[in-house]
């Protein structure tokens, strides 16, 4: 019994198509070795269910906000670019501008003038996770929204779905803009997205995020999750607003004003 | 089949070279942008999206030329498009391909591209936009090559070509809606935060890819003498008419809904498109030329005894691309990122490298175009 030609090449097109098919399905199956971050966590390390962070406004000048975006922006390596395509992990804006959905005619001159230091959210249902297409953007167990700049392919879809313009593209490369390089932080290539982490390496560290720690406390992080926190005890005794609360997206940057 | 593609008369390799020439210069504008990354576009942390996204979106539209002769021609038995209908499918392929290829060049770090397959994530519209456009391009490359070969060899096409052409009149309808559920399923960004978005994709783009294969139809029976049969140009000029008024009605429901509600956010993306917004006006000129064309062409496709002479229905129809492809080759673009999230105003416009990075993926798809529809209309001649 012989085969002709058309009849070969189908059997050895399924042939073919079955074997990378059950390669993958074996590679999937297999359990990933464990990696070694994973077999000895800092002792040390910050832990929380829900990070959270209570911007105590009334505290806050012009100079303390520059202060904590230097500290930021240093730490970080992020470039000073200084054109529309700047990268920004901490910035201030305006009130009108940072709560535009909020749009009382006259606010006090006090906090009509006073700068509001705008930084990622952390959503609880964020936006950007939700559209990335390679999961390049995660949200992690203790309410982290982290990126992973390997994996990005800097398609920008997180830039147009972040409903609070949290996030920066790497237009070009960014090394040529980073002042003075911090070692202990990567660089970031063309081509990426970047944001604020909550500073993720600090916290692995048993440190507050660089800008907790120059805000004379006028910045408290700590657990949402847990009612005795000073975040929660802040949020008890205080009046607190957050941007554009209205999308659902549950912002974890609460403003006391 | 292809090979019929390498002959041909001393025009069609002046054209062929000009489009590889175009494509050269174009990939010099790409070898820059791989080089030195998107800093070389007019793109900014504001606009984050610029022309590539754009000319993609329309491009999708562009590619339901086949739909609007497949379905009739299938589901219908309307034989008349049987002269035509390969050449919708084929423009298909061409634009679909376009899509792709301007996905590509937008992407920051294009050689990453295959992390969207390796690790797929079922959340994101942008994955299943990846999904449809490809099983959009299989569908259409399968089902003309298949009944071309069909025709060529006087056979019927294999029986299990038809379930496919069914499957890709539904599949046709698949690309427009996840592409605009690109757009439509964003929070905070008012102009595209709306349910008509899908619904507006349809209309536009089954009124922009039938003009334009219509039009590059006629253009085509200039130069070959390939007559696509006068029944089929009327109805597909008719067809386009009413894509075109159910177009311009469903714009209509958005600026009803967004001026009467008098909600500010819903507002201000339209203030800035047609009045512009604290100075700044970049795209109001456009808006204006596209409300002029978009009226104008309505004008003369309604009236059949307008509709039928083509010497006005030329002009109609390229009236009917320009204004489709301002309002969504640029203006919806655009005006989901002006005002930004904190209400300012950052304008937007290509620079000339990007411009030329988009000449060579339009240049591209003329020649895939070029290099289909003469291999179709070989055959074609070949059998008659």
């Amino acid at each position: 019994m012989g085969i002709n030609r058309r009849e070969f090449l189908k059997i050895v097109g399924i042939s073919a198509v079955a074997g990378l098919g059950g390669a993958t399905a074996v590679d999937l199956l297999r359990r990933a070795p464990v990696e070694a971050s994973q077999a000895s966590p800092n002792p040390k390390a910050l832990t929380a269910k829900r990070w959270a962070m209570v911007i105590d406004t009334r505290k806050l000048t012009e100079a303390d906000c520059q202060r904590m975006i230097e500290a930021c922006h240093r730490v970080h390596n992020v470039p000073d670019i200084g054109t529309k395509q700047e990268v920004k992990w901490i910035w201030t804006e305006e009130y009108e501008h940072a709560f535009p959905d909020d749009m009382n005619e006259f606010v006090s001159d006090e906090v009509k003038h006073k700068p509001f230091l705008m930084l990622c959210n952390h959503c609880d249902q964020p936006a950007c996770v939700r559209v990335c297409p390679t999961k390049a953007t995660f949200k992690r167990a203790d309410g982290i929204v982290m990126m992973d700049m390997h994996r990005c392919i800097g398609c920008r879809f997180c830039m147009a779905a972040c409903p609070f313009g949290a996030r920066s593209f790497n237009f070009g490369d960014p090394r040529p803009y980073v002042k003075e390089e911090n070692r202990k932080y990567p660089t970031r290539m063309r081509g990426v997205v970047e944001k604020c982490t909550f500073c993720t390496e600090r916290l692995e560290e048993g440190l507050m995020p660089a800008c907790v720690e120059v805000s004379n406390g006028a910045l408290i992080f700590g657990d949402l999750d847990d009612p005795n926190s000073e975040v929660r005890q802040a949020l008890r005794s205080n009046y607190s607003i957050r941007r554009k609360p209205n999308l659902g997206t549950q912002p974890c940057v609460y403003y006391i004003v | 089949m292809l090979e019929k593609a390498l002959y041909g008369s001393k025009g069609y390799y002046v054209w062929i070279l000009l489009l590889l020439g175009l494509i050269g210069l174009g990939s010099i504008a790409y070898y820059t942008q791989l080089t030195q990354g998107l800093k070389i576009t007019g793109m900014s942390r504001d606009v984050s999206w610029g022309f590539y996204i754009a000319q993609f979106t329309y491009l999708v539209g562009v590619a339901a030329s086949a739909v609007m002769l497949v379905l009739p021609y299938y589901f219908h038995h309307y034989k008349a498009f049987s002269k035509m209908i390969i050449l919708g499918e084929f423009m298909a392929i061409s634009a679909v391909s376009m899509c792709m290829l301007f996905i590509v060049v937008d992407l920051g770090q294009p050689q990453r591209l295959l992390n969207v397959i390796l690790h797929p994530t079922p959340n994101s519209i942008l994955f299943w936009d990846m999904v449809v456009l490809n099983g959009y391009l299989f569908l259409n490359i399968v089902i003309g090559w298949t009944t071309l070969q069909a025709e060529r060899k006087g056979v019927t096409p294999a029986s299990w070509v038809k379930p496919l052409v069914y499957l890709s009149v539904i599949w046709a309808f698949s690309i427009h809606t996840v592409t605009a559920f690109l757009y439509a399923g964003i929070p905070g960004r008012h102009y595209w935060l709306t349910a008509i978005m899908a619904a507006r994709f349809l209309a536009s783009a089954f009124c922009s890819g039938p003009a334009i294969l219509l039009l590059l139809a006629l253009l085509l029976r200039r130069l070959t003498k390939y007559d696509p049969g006068k029944e089929a140009i009327q109805s597909l000029a008719k067809i386009i008419t009413y894509a075109m008024c159910v177009n311009v009605f469903f714009f209509g429901l958005e600026l009803f809904t967004s001026f009467y509600s008098n909600i500010p956010g819903h507002m201000h993306p339209f203030t800035y498109l047609f009045f512009g917004l604290e100075g700044h006006g970049a795209l109001v000129p456009f808006m204006w030329a596209a409300v002029v064309m978009a009226i104008g062409c309505l004008v003369l496709l309604i009236p059949p005894a307008l509709r039928n002479n083509e010497n006005i229905l030329v002009p109609a129809l390229l009236m009917l691309v320009g204004a489709s492809w301002i309002d969504k080759g640029l203006a919806l673009l655009v005006a989901g990122f002006v005002p930004n999230m904190f209400e300012r105003v950052t304008e937007y416009a290509p620079t000339i490298p990007e411009l030329a990075i988009a000449m060579m993926v339009y240049a591209t798809g003329a020649l895939i175009l070029t290099v289909l529809w003469k291999v179709a209309i070989s055959v074609k001649k070949e059998i008659a």
